[in-house]
């Protein structure tokens, strides 16, 4: 499949239609979808009616954004107006939103054509997709393989060629371990960048909503459309969008890049290899490698596997059979409440929301939750004083490429440490970004992790950008 | 300090979570639950006198509306996605007890 | 009524006042009373998946001016999640301030010199309104419920006060000035009726001198009369437990006004956890001296201070005009009776107008200037209008509007000039020579006799006073 640069850049000139492209984004669905389980709903209709728009728009010789005509696929935790949204339970089985998500209101003034909802683990909880109430969804690159999560379907979506782009939801890792298992380059954006209105909640400090591309400039043009000031949302940053795709040739020449340890330690050999190689790439480009050590990584798993639960807890009680979504009658409200939460989740979403409830209860708040909130205070300070002599960090997204369907399902311990290398930038607030880089045993890639402080969003589409160059190469 | 996670624990934690678990769940969910509170443990036993929590990763403050009004949305959306609805309002099986 | 000898209560209150914005507290949706049921609602104040609260500024101008009005400190403050499941709240979590509400500390003097103290006064959001179907309409016995969520999301104040209530009398007079505060702070309307300003009232019992008693908690009670008979009756019930040699039991007790009696909702050890923990979707509020000064410089004088301002105008005052006073200033209608005073009228007469027919006309109040109630009490004062006729033309005017003269000759008030009302009683004098002579010689019960005369002559439409004044004239 083409990159939505050129796409975009063919709609605008006439050379293409958002039409034509939209066809053909709905026959690579249906080609696979049955098979990989990426969209739990298309929508074929809304899609044709947005591309015809475009088209239109196009032909009166209006101004259409970067987008213009490209197919993208939308984590089913977005609000769309009108369009089924489940966020992968079955307790919002069958909701149709009555309004749509910031951001999808931004990419439509973008000239995107929304394609459809992506499964996802249910509310996001997890790092394979395989706890959607809807069914596991496969890894385009091998389909006995997991897409990694949460945000699989939109990583298979665009892994599959069914769209160019797609949006994600990153709270540990979501966006850039899929990413990472699925060879493309995923961003999770500074908080406060991207508004969060619409997104259905999982640990509000904790969310950013990124984009999904086969390419650093694609995902750098869509980041670009997406981010900026969002009065809807009191946590959005104060400024408008910054230029990206401005600087994705940058380079990296004079950056100081720190290799943290705590960052790759522990990971497969053949991923703390194509670290290895990374950091050569970027120092190859001018860059100076600094190693370092950032200890306070250690704690982090900890901090998120409560503070993320504890914050979950409280957002998904709005779940309880009363003004939308599933209910399952009882005898009164609190057993009607209770018997749909018991039928509606799914176990992975009940033990999170168990763990939450017991972190913020009275008697074991100022042991849990209190202290993972200085821990994350700790966190914050340690990245600062990394920052102080680096622009960027280097370290593996992932500590293996993909794994097995149903090789974690059974060990929930084991699947929360596949995010052991993502989840410091979602506690610090900060942006990271994976790019593959390199591929592991049978061919399945890898994806090597670049970490910057908040609004460093061009500096690392510019490292990435030298890696990709880099990857190509080799 | 904390202590290991019992049984009655999760029991109590699901009855304000407003979930039912069977037996088995309740075993299950001990054991697993358990496992991450140890792990947890590294961090509830740190000394962290003095340093102060982070709610927010960024200290935004002030953030306000102006006293403005905006569309609110249809009264027939809105009953749609209820359930249960009756003269314009959404109806539930009858509360006991009042709001605390 | 007083507790048993021997017997001393103690009460702090816990005032609950929505807010007057045009707007809910973290969304667009109008802030209104009385609009057909789920109308007033978005997917912020229903709490759809996604949506996101954003603080309305007038919420937190109001609060602070509330704060200032009781002599609070106003700080840095954050709102956190009181997480517990009732089906009225969208979220199943209130927003509400918790360990740094925005006001905190103060006191309110009430009228009879005693000082209660303000333990905070901080921000939340209230809740939708549940109705019961079948059985009895009430909780118990309904087999279904509705929910209606305009109010959902209204921006509250809860005003906690110390344990420094010694009677149900002052805990009324308590919330009472407290009201006024409210309502002279343009916080509030103050209408209890509708729901607008909430009371708990946590009251324990103890001996003189003895340490704190164990308190119960009595939910919502919604108008100063439930408020003085519950206090009253939740008191006397601890003392005869005490008495009889039980204890009382901490527990959250509901108030029952047709019964009289308060009754058990909840027990302590059935007290929910409520996990508070800070609202992640929202910033902290750090309100700077240029916002706090520009608040404080709105605010005007409080409900004690007008109420001495007007006192200092009456001389030896009637317990009638005390009343008046107290509704006046109420009212808000301190400004232009003084305006009235200073423009020469009568104080007991400005009070006595503003205390009944204005306040009779409140909601039209727009429709009558200062200058046309000074005008029609000036007219009143000089015998051009009868008491009657006056209030007949403050009534229309405050109705359809209208300057006092033109009512007057509308209504066909002929204006009874000193010239005619001297021709008058020149002739009942020459009519009535004997009554004259025994007035001339100081009978001053005949001046009833010929203000009779002169109000049979004229239907009613003379000036007592001025009739007076004719008499004395010619003496």
């Amino acid at each position: 499949m083409r990159s939505a640069l050129d796409i975009a850049r063919d709609v605008r000139s006439g050379a293409t239609t958002a039409e034509r492209e939209t066809a053909s984004s709905l026959a690579a669905i249906r080609e696979r979808n049955d098979e990989l389980n990426v969209f739990l709903f298309v929508d074929e209709e809304g899609a044709l009616g947005a591309a015809r728009r475009v088209d239109e728009r196009v032909a009166r010789g209006e101004e259409v954004g970067s987008l213009a005509g490209v197919p993208i696929a939308l984590k089913d935790n977005l609000c769309q107006m009108g369009v089924p949204t489940t966020a992968g339970s079955k307790i919002l089985q069958g909701w149709r939103p009555p309004y749509s998500a910031t951001v999808i209101g931004r990419i439509l003034d973008a000239g995107a054509v929304p394609m459809g909802k992506t499964n996802m683990d249910e509310f996001a909880m997890g790092s394979s997709t395989e706890t959607s109430a809807y069914g596991p969804t496969r890894n385009p690159l091998d389909v006995d393989r997991v897409p990694g999560g949460s945000s699989g379907g939109s990583a298979s979506a665009v892994a599959a060629d069914m769209t160019p782009l797609s949006l994600g939801s990153d709270t540990g890792g979501s966006i850039r371990q899929p990413a990472a298992l699925c060879g493309l380059v995923g961003v999770k954006p500074t908080y406060g960048l991207v508004s969060r209105y619409g997104l259905i909640a999982f640990a509000s400090s904790l969310d950013q909503i990124g984009p999904f591309a086969k390419n650093v400039t694609d995902a750098a043009t869509l980041l670009e459309v997406i981010a900026g000031h969002d009065p809807m949302d009191s946590t959005s940053l104060p400024e408008p969008a910054p230029s990206l795709v401005r600087h994705v040739n940058d380079g990296v020449a004079g950056r100081r890049v720190g290799l943290v340890r705590e960052l790759f330690e522990g990971a497969d050999d053949e991923v703390v290899a194509e670290v290895g190689r990374a950091a050569t790439a970027l120092r190859d480009a001018g860059a100076t490698i600094v190693e370092l050590s950032i200890p306070e990584i250690h704690l982090t798993l900890s901090a998120y596997y409560l503070i993320a639960p504890a914050e979950a807890s409280s957002n998904l009680a709005r779940y309880d059979g009363v003004r939308y979504g599933l209910r399952v009658d009882g005898d009164d409200v609190a057993a009607m409440n209770e018997a749909t939460r018991t039928a509606g989740f799914g176990a992975e979403v009940k033990r999170r929301i168990m763990l939450g409830t017991y972190a913020l209860s009275a008697g074991y708040y100022d042991a849990y939750y209190g202290q993972a909130l200085k821990v994350r205070t700790q966190l914050i300070d340690a990245f600062r004083r990394a920052y102080l002599e680096t622009d960027l960090l280097l370290g593996a997204t992932t500590p293996s490429v993909a794994f097995a369907l149903g090789e974690k399902t059974a060990d929930p311990m084991a699947m929360y440490l596949s995010d052991v290398f993502t989840i410091p930038t979602n506690l610090a607030g900060d942006a990271a970004i994976s790019v593959p880089f390199g591929v592991g045993r049978a061919g399945l890639p890898i994806g090597v992790q670049l970490l910057g402080p908040g609004r460093s969003e061009a500096r690392l589409f510019a490292a990435a950008r030298v890696l990709e160059v880099a990857d190509e190469r080799s | 300090m904390t202590s290991p996670l019992r049984r009655e624990d999760v029991a109590k934690v699901a009855k304000l979570a407003r979930l039912s678990l069977s037996e088995a769940e309740l075993d299950e969910f001990t054991a697993q639950l358990g496992q991450v509170l140890e792990h947890a443990n590294d961090i509830a036993a740190l000394d962290l006198e003095g340093v102060v929590p982070t709610a927010h990763p960024f200290g935004l403050i002030n953030v306000v509306r102006e006293d403005v009004r905006r569309a609110s949305l249809a009264r027939d959306d809105v009953l749609a996605m209820a359930p249960d609805a009756r003269d314009g309002r959404f109806a539930v099986p009858r509360i006991m007890g009042e709001a605390p | 009524m007083t507790l048993r000898d021997g017997w001393e209560m103690v009460v702090g209150l816990e005032v609950h006042t929505e807010l007057k914005t045009t707007t809910k507290m973290f969304c667009g949706c109008a802030n209104e009373f009385g609009s057909e049921a789920n109308t007033n609602v978005c997917p912020v104040c229903l709490g759809l998946p996604g949506s996101l609260p954003v603080l309305n500024v007038r919420a937190v101008d109001l609060a602070m001016a509330i704060g200032f009005a009781l002599h609070s400190t106003i700080a840095s403050s954050t709102f956190h999640r009181k997480n517990y499941f009732y089906p009225d709240m969208p979220k199943d979590f209130q927003i509400s301030q918790y360990d740094l509400p925005i006001n905190s500390g103060g006191h309110l003097d009430l009228p009879d010199g005693s000082r209660v103290s303000i333990e905070r006064a901080h921000l939340e959001e209230d809740t939708g309104k549940s109705t019961h179907l079948g059985g009895t309409g009430r909780i118990h016995g309904a087999d279904r419920s509705l929910i209606d969520y305009n109010r959902s999301g209204v921006p509250l104040v809860e005003i906690v006060s110390g344990p420094d209530i010694r009677s149900s009398a002052q805990a009324r007079a308590y919330a009472s000035e407290l009201r006024g505060i409210l309502i002279a702070t343009g916080a509030s309307d103050g209408r209890m009726e509708e729901g607008s300003m909430r009371i708990d009232a946590n009251v324990s019992v103890r001996r003189p001198g003895d340490p704190l008693g164990t308190r119960c908690e009595i939910k919502n009670l919604n108008s100063l009369r439930s408020l003085q008979r519950a206090i009253d009756y939740e008191a006397l019930r601890q003392v005869e437990l005490i008495e009889g040699g039980a204890t009382v039991r901490q527990e959250t007790r509901h108030w029952d006004e047709s019964l009289g009696e308060t009754s058990t909702m909840r027990t302590k050890e059935e007290a929910e956890d409520y996990r508070y923990f800070r609202e992640p979707d929202l910033v902290d509020l750090v309100p700077d001296v240029t916002w706090q000064e520009r608040i404080r410089g709105e605010l005007g004088p409080m409900p004690a201070a007008r109420r001495a301002a007007l006192l200092a105008r009456l001389t030896d005052p009637t317990s009638a005009q005390l009343d008046a006073l107290e509704v006046v200033v109420d009212l808000g209608f301190d400004d232009i009776v003084l305006a009235a005073i200073d423009a020469g009228v009568e104080p007991s007469l400005a009070l006595a107008r503003a205390a009944n027919e204005l306040a009779s006309g409140i909601d039209d109040i727009a429709n009558l200037t200062t200058d046309a109630f000074i005008v029609t009490l000036t007219m009143e004062q000089g015998g051009e209008l009868s008491a009657t006729q006056a209030k007949t033309v403050l009534l229309e005017i405050l109705a359809h509007g209208g300057d006092p003269r033109g009512v007057a000759r509308a209504k066909g008030f002929e204006q009874l000039s000193s010239d005619s009302l001297g021709e008058t009683v020149a002739a009942l004098i020459t009519e009535h020579p004997d009554e004259w002579a025994r007035y001339r010689e100081g009978d001053e019960k005949l001046a009833q006799f010929f203000i009779g005369q002169v109000m049979k002559l004229t239907k009613g439409q003379a000036n007592g006073k001025a009739v007076i004044a004719e008499l004395q004239r010619r003496r």
